[in-house]
């Protein structure tokens, strides 16, 4: 790893300052990712500005909606009871997310800026352009089992690897930061970006600015969620594909529908098409298919990941299948 | 120079002055020495040992009940602090990218990966690693029951694995095996000893002891 400087600050001003003063400064909070990331010299800053004692961790409800301060630790905040009661599908997303030692360091922000597991990325001797931008896709041409099948451009196929985030833009979360300039709030679907020309920048956060909080919404989808994690072995092991599927159900019809894929594209996959589909249709496996069949729509496979255009439609249907408790 | 904390700001700890001490003090050898001197001053490392007692941070920690007062780099990690400054190595470094679990310690109660945190960050905080475990010789009773259950084959994941139980029925997630299998996924066993592992969890569990 290489030599940073280290500051440690107490009040989120004093942070977006300290990172702001300094081009390679970074904020480090739980570190999972980024100690991984500069112990392999694929991140490395010349300052580390510690905001673990920054007063950001209050879980709380404000009229309807939840407010997670941005310093919550993931296990914490799934066992939270504002959490597991009124937003039961972010605590299975949690949940199913890393393992127990890791939820209690990482934290509700870092975990939305956590970067893709891609193994191109990870490896400094192959080419990726979002580790060092020019040099390539390794993945495009490689073994590409874990890529994305949407949204992905020829100079990027990765994937976004956290759960959490997948629950967050299936709940129309928003993110409220603070920068130099003052502070923003930006709807979650909007938080991270898709590849294009420049895959080496994953969310569009400005120079400086720090999450503070994230912000749900009560929009009633508490009786019937399901997280659905598909993946290589049980537990411990990032998403093939995942589905948070959440329905509001009258009399058996369907009052509305949040849907949203992870492990298949740069970003959440919130399914907007499918939703609409699914408003006013009766609970049925047939409507859950057809709605797969519309979320599937230009889904576009590489040469070792086309099982993923069978099975994250199949996962859509068990998913909302689960969460309307047809099984 | 070492900057004064702003007012504006609460900056507590600053360490800028070592990269500005590095190039004044290279501009500074260029002019002064003869290059016999220089290379000496390389072979031994002079400016690597100047660096390092510039570099270093204080800190203080509650290790195992005892107090430490330390003064360490920022990049060494609470692992590392542990096995290598503190020769406490029970903790044990396998993958070194949390994906292992062997560098399981518990900080102020919780348990982390020991390898994927900065000691740094952990000023003023309690770390209980397997060698605080015990009652003086009176082993704790998960360790007791990883041994009755032959919860391990060459050990190298026990403490790690060990750490995490205590933890996994403090936490309340020890109630079936499914749960136990769950929630100490984060602690890998290539030796495939899981099965004596849940039986000993489960047994400690069923036990009903306040560990």
């Amino acid at each position: 790893m290489n030599q940073f400087q280290y500051s440690r600050v107490t009040h989120s001003n004093a942070a977006v300052s300290a990172v702001s003063k300094e081009k390679a400064a970074m904020f480090i909070a739980g570190g999972t990712n980024l100690i991984d990331l500069m112990k392999r010299g694929i991140v490395n800053p010349t300052r580390l500005v510690d905001i673990n004692r920054v007063p950001l961790n209050e879980i709380k409800t404000e009229g309807n909606s939840l407010i997670i301060g941005a310093l919550a630790l993931n296990g914490p905040v799934a066992e939270s009871k504002l959490v597991t009661e009124k937003f039961p599908l972010l605590a299975q997303a949690l949940n199913a997310g890393a393992s127990a030692q890791i939820r209690n360091m990482a934290t509700i922000g870092g975990n939305m800026l956590q970067r893709t597991r891609c193994p191109y990325f990870y490896d400094t001797t192959m080419p990726c352009n979002k580790r060092e931008p020019g040099t390539g896709c390794g993945a495009l041409e490689g073994f590409n089992r874990m890529h994305a099948i949407f949204g992905f451009s020829d100079q990027c196929i990765a994937v976004h690897p956290s759960d959490m985030s997948v629950a967050l833009a299936a709940l129309d979360a928003s993110v409220l930061v603070i920068g130099p300039k003052g502070e923003r709030r930006i709807p979650f679907t909007d938080f991270h970006r898709l590849p294009g020309d420049k895959p080496q920048i994953d969310t569009n956060l400005q120079a400086g600015e720090l999450i503070t909080s994230v912000t749900i919404p009560d929009n009633g989808f508490n009786k019937n969620v399901h997280y659905l994690k598909v993946r290589d072995r049980t537990s411990y092991a990032f998403a093939l594909v995942s589905v948070a599927a959440a329905l509001q159900i009258e009399k058996n019809t369907i009052r509305d529908a949040r849907l949203a894929m992870g492990g298949v594209a740069h970003k959440p996959w919130r399914l907007t098409e499918a939703e609409k589909f699914l408003i006013g249709k009766p609970v049925s496996e047939a409507s859950f298919s057809e709605a797969a069949k519309i979320a599937m729509q230009g889904a576009k496979a590489f040469k070792y990941n086309t099982y993923k255009l069978t099975l994250a439609p199949n996962s859509i249907v068990q998913a909302l299948k689960v969460a309307a408790k047809l099984v | 120079m070492k900057k004064k904390p702003n007012k504006n700001t609460d900056i507590i700890v600053h360490n800028d002055s070592r990269r500005d001490f590095l190039k004044q003090s290279t501009l500074l050898t260029g002019i002064a020495l003869t290059p016999e001197i220089a290379v000496k001053a390389a072979e031994n490392q002079w400016d690597e040992k100047l660096a390092e007692a510039i570099e270093k941070i204080p800190l203080k920690l509650e290790i195992n009940g005892i107090q430490k007062t330390l003064s360490i780099e920022p990049r060494v990690t609470l692992l590392d602090l542990l096995r290598e400054q503190l020769h406490l190595t029970g903790t044990k470094k396998g993958c070194d990218y949390g994906q292992c679990g062997a560098c399981t310690v518990h900080v102020n109660g919780t348990r982390v990966l020991s390898c994927l945190t900065l000691a740094v960050m952990h000023d003023g905080e309690k770390i209980t690693t397997i060698e605080g475990l015990a009652n003086g010789d009176e082993l704790h009773p998960m360790q007791a029951a990883f041994m009755k259950h032959d919860g391990f084959q060459c050990g190298y994941c026990t403490p790690g694995q060990i750490m995490s139980a205590v933890a996994c029925i403090r936490e309340g997630h020890a109630n079936s095996e499914t749960e136990i299998r769950e929630y100490m996924s984060g602690n890998i066993c290539r030796c495939g000893a899981y099965p004596n592992i849940v039986n000993a969890i489960t047994e400690v569990n069923k036990g009903g002891k306040n560990i």
